[in-house]
């Protein structure tokens, strides 16, 4: 994975430095908190319901065992023994001190690690698929493109007060494991016909109130003028973003007002203009980040086999394990949603442990997923138990990896300013109807999205199931979405119609559930039944 | 009646006015009456107090609570993890909430 | 505490400067005031002949006057590019990445502050439109 060198150093130290100066011009009383709010957001500490929130920034997922060790340092000495992984991959604490958050960001910086951009209206840390470099599928490793646009986007001197936040992912294989598409801006790596690799780019997807699927706007962008047709594309977006409304300001909307024709044009004649001033590196810096994500390496010989005979490991195995392009190697995923528990949480000793497996079997790589969970991406297979047998002591081995129990929730209300109405205890009722492994394993594919706020930071609108909380006249009330997906066959969900309870919206996705038990063909999951047969038979069992 | 809340500034604490100063207890808020914005006004500029607002509240037994579920979440801590509000040892405490 | 900041050798333009409606219709206006979300690109064609061009920023937050400087620096505008409005001390050196030698901000800003803001980073990784040289090119020569 990428090491920093003296120049990403000192970068990153300077700006230790400078949030230090911002903290203490703030605590003097030298800037309000009008001044200081974006200033503190740019650097990824919000001021939440019970305190203030750090979110550390996990660039395009990947960390090392020092890193992860860090993050449970910090849970341990400045916050309350524990963390939580977010649906773009990155970490945040939920009990910090403004007066501690500097020496937390310089802590950080020893392991090469920031809160750079982890909030505001700016670029914020570039997405990628959690299997890169591992995935059997892929055509390169996305990562040094997302590294690449990382240092780009740092500290942009034109976009660093964007109309509103910016979100990009990276991929580069045709199943899309990072929502890509619900991005601001999504890119695919993919071959010409001549071969070479570059960017396809489209542009002003989202979740929020307005959902919208990203439009293809550029087919292939070698890696000469990959710079600059982004900073093209911010360009037009900066200038051309509304600034009157802050529901209207994401670039979806801009796009979705000119047509994507209009904005791909825009931009292509922006990038005449920027592709002139020489802002694009040369092939030897993108070279040179690419050495930095070679394949470690992997044993030739390495047994290609596994022991199935404990049946439980063998049901870990089929769930939570993937193929690798390795012989001999597999992916696995730790799944961060015990039956009832909460999603995406883990304490710092399980942080410990995950980061120890890393170090002792995965080639010392860990990765965080939009989904949140953890990733070891290179395992042998031979060690595959070994590994499960540690996850189980350390209390994460659950075996429901894409099931309905594997819940994608935000904080919701229990910590966030933002939120109408609880969304892990929600998730906690949920995992615990669909507890039963044969049962969950039954239902298959089933992914389950909870967002506590129209801002969708639970993904809600990309859920198989979908689940939306609100506040109905100071009471929780959830609202049920069905038929969402952020991966390749990517799809909005719809609402099923008036809300319900915590207790009456877990009683409907059972009757969804039951729906589709009745009504599937073999091989079809949830959302292609769905698909199939459409809302109404959902409807009518769920309102009834 | 009306509290008035807020976050303490350097520690971020959830915090009340007391008619004297503030407490990280709800119990101990008091009446704002129609003073709320005042002293909110005051408190933020000596930053004895960030994000100062008020907010309604029933009178009760056993203190102040908030009308709205926000606020009682703020007052007491997260509902899905007891042990880190204010009342670890009671684990009825968040019923109080809902 | 000042009031006005300028980064030029040269004299102070004092012509004030005028709307660009006006500009256009004003033959031999030298100075020129953008708001923000008018279009830059609409003086490239008069730029030897302005010697000031003032972007107003109405709340820090609105960021279209860095595209706006830029746009004009990239087009070789040489003359004096003022940032004026709600322009905060941690904004600048951004604002002078951007192509901004003079800052007219509402409220005064604090010298040692700033300087201190200026000097912070000994490296950047982007090209913009000051002579700063980028990392990927300090790293290939």
């Amino acid at each position: 994975m990428y090491k920093y060198d003296e120049y990403d150093a000192s970068i990153v130290a300077a700006r230790v430095e400078e949030f230090r100066d911002q903290v203490q011009r703030r605590l003097a009383g030298h800037l309000t908190e009008d001044q200081f709010k974006p200033l503190r957001l740019m650097n990824g500490l919000y001021l939440q319901l019970h305190a203030y929130m750090l979110r550390v920034a996990v660039p395009y997922g990947t960390l090392d065992s020092r890193q992860m060790h860090m993050l449970a340092h910090i849970a341990r000495k400045y916050d309350r023994g524990y963390g939580h992984f977010t649906t773009r991959q990155n970490l945040q604490y939920n009990w910090i001190k403004l007066e501690d958050a500097p020496d937390i960001l310089a802590e950080l910086a020893t392991v090469e690690m920031h809160a750079i951009q982890t909030s505001g209206n700016c670029i914020r840390n570039i997405s990628s698929d959690q299997f890169a470099g591992a995935a059997a599928d892929e055509i390169t490793d996305p990562r040094p493109w997302a590294e690449l646009l990382r240092q780009w986007s740092s500290f942009h001197p034109e976009f660093s007060y964007l109309p509103r936040k910016f979100k990009i992912a990276v991929i580069a294989s045709d199943s899309d494991r990072a929502a890509m598409r619900l991005h601001d801006i999504g890119i695919q790596i993919v071959r010409n016909d001549a071969g070479e690799l570059g960017a396809r780019i489209y542009a002003g997807g989202g979740m929020g109130r307005t959902p919208m699927i990203a439009h293809l706007i550029k087919d292939f962008v070698p890696f000469a003028d990959f710079v600059s047709y982004l900073e093209a594309c911010l360009r037009v977006y900066n200038r051309h973003g509304r600034r009157d409304n802050i529901y209207k300001a994401r670039i979806k909307i801009l796009i979705h007002a000119l047509g994507a024709e209009e904005y791909a044009r825009q931009v292509e004649e922006e990038f005449q203009a920027v592709k002139a001033l020489g802002i694009d590196p040369p092939q030897a810096e993108f070279d040179r980040i690419a050495a930095y994500f070679a394949p470690p390496p992997f044993e030739a010989d390495a047994v290609d086999t596994v022991d199935r005979s404990d049946p439980d490991f063998a049901v870990w195995l089929d769930q939570n394990v993937h193929a690798h392009k390795a012989p001999g190697y597999a992916v696995v995923t730790i799944s961060l949603k015990p039956i009832g528990g909460i999603p995406g949480d883990a304490s710092a000793d399980q942080i410990d442990a995950m980061a120890d497996l890393a170090q002792r079997y995965s080639f010392d790589e860990l990765r965080v997923t939009h989904a949140q969970n953890i990733v070891l991406p290179h395992v042998r297979k031979a060690d595959l138990y070994a590994v499960w047998t540690a996850l189980r002591e350390a209390g994460l081995a659950e075996a429901n990896l894409d099931l309905i129990s594997d819940i994608i929730a935000c904080p919701g209300l229990d910590y966030c300013s933002l939120a109408n109405a609880r969304s892990i205890p929600l998730a906690q009722k949920i995992s615990e109807r669909f507890g039963d492994p044969a049962r969950q394993r039954d239902l298959g594919e089933l992914k389950l999205k909870i967002s506590g706020c129209i801002n969708a930071c639970g993904h809600h609108h990309a859920g198989h199931i979908g689940i939306l909380g609100v506040d109905r006249k100071g009471t929780e009330n959830y609202q049920l979405l069905l038929g969402g997906s952020g991966a390749e066959d990517v799809s909005l969900a719809d609402i099923t119609g008036p809300g319900f309870s915590e207790d009456g919206v877990v009683d409907a996705i059972e009757r969804a559930t039951d729906v589709y038990v009745r009504e599937r063909t073999p091989g079809e999951r949830f959302v292609d039944t769905y698909r199939r047969i459409g809302m109404a038979p959902f409807k009518e069992a769920i309102y009834g | 009646m009306k509290l008035l809340t807020g976050n303490d500034l350097p520690t971020g604490d959830v915090v009340w006015w007391t008619g004297e100063g503030w407490s990280r207890h709800v119990a101990e808020a008091a009446d704002v009456g129609d003073k709320g914005d005042l002293i909110a006004a005051t408190e933020a500029a000596a930053r004895r107090v960030n994000v100062p607002y008020v907010i309604d509240a029933e009178a009760t037994p056993e203190g102040p609570r908030p009308a709205h579920i926000k606020d009682r979440i703020r007052a007491l801590g997260p509902t899905v993890r007891t042990d880190l509000t204010l009342k670890p040892a009671d684990p009825q405490a968040g019923s109080w909430v809902i | 505490m000042v009031e006005f900041l300028r980064y030029r050798d040269d004299e102070a333009h004092d012509e004030p400067a005028v709307t660009l409606d006006s500009f256009f219709g004003q033959s031999n206006a030298t100075a020129v005031r953008i708001e923000s979300g008018e279009d830059a690109r609409a003086l490239l064609p008069y730029l030897d002949r302005i010697a000031l061009v003032e972007v107003s920023f109405p709340s820090f937050r609105d960021g279209r006057g860095y595209s706006t400087a830029r746009i004009l620096r990239e087009a070789g505008y040489q003359g004096e590019l003022r940032a004026q409005g709600d322009v905060l001390v941690d904004q600048i050196p951004l604002m002078r990445r951007c192509g901004f030698d003079s800052f007219a901000p509402n409220a005064p800003i604090d010298e040692a502050t700033l300087e201190a803001a200026l000097n912070r980073y000994d490296f950047r990784y982007q090209a913009a439109a000051d002579p700063i040289v980028p990392v990927w090119k300090l790293r290939h020569g």
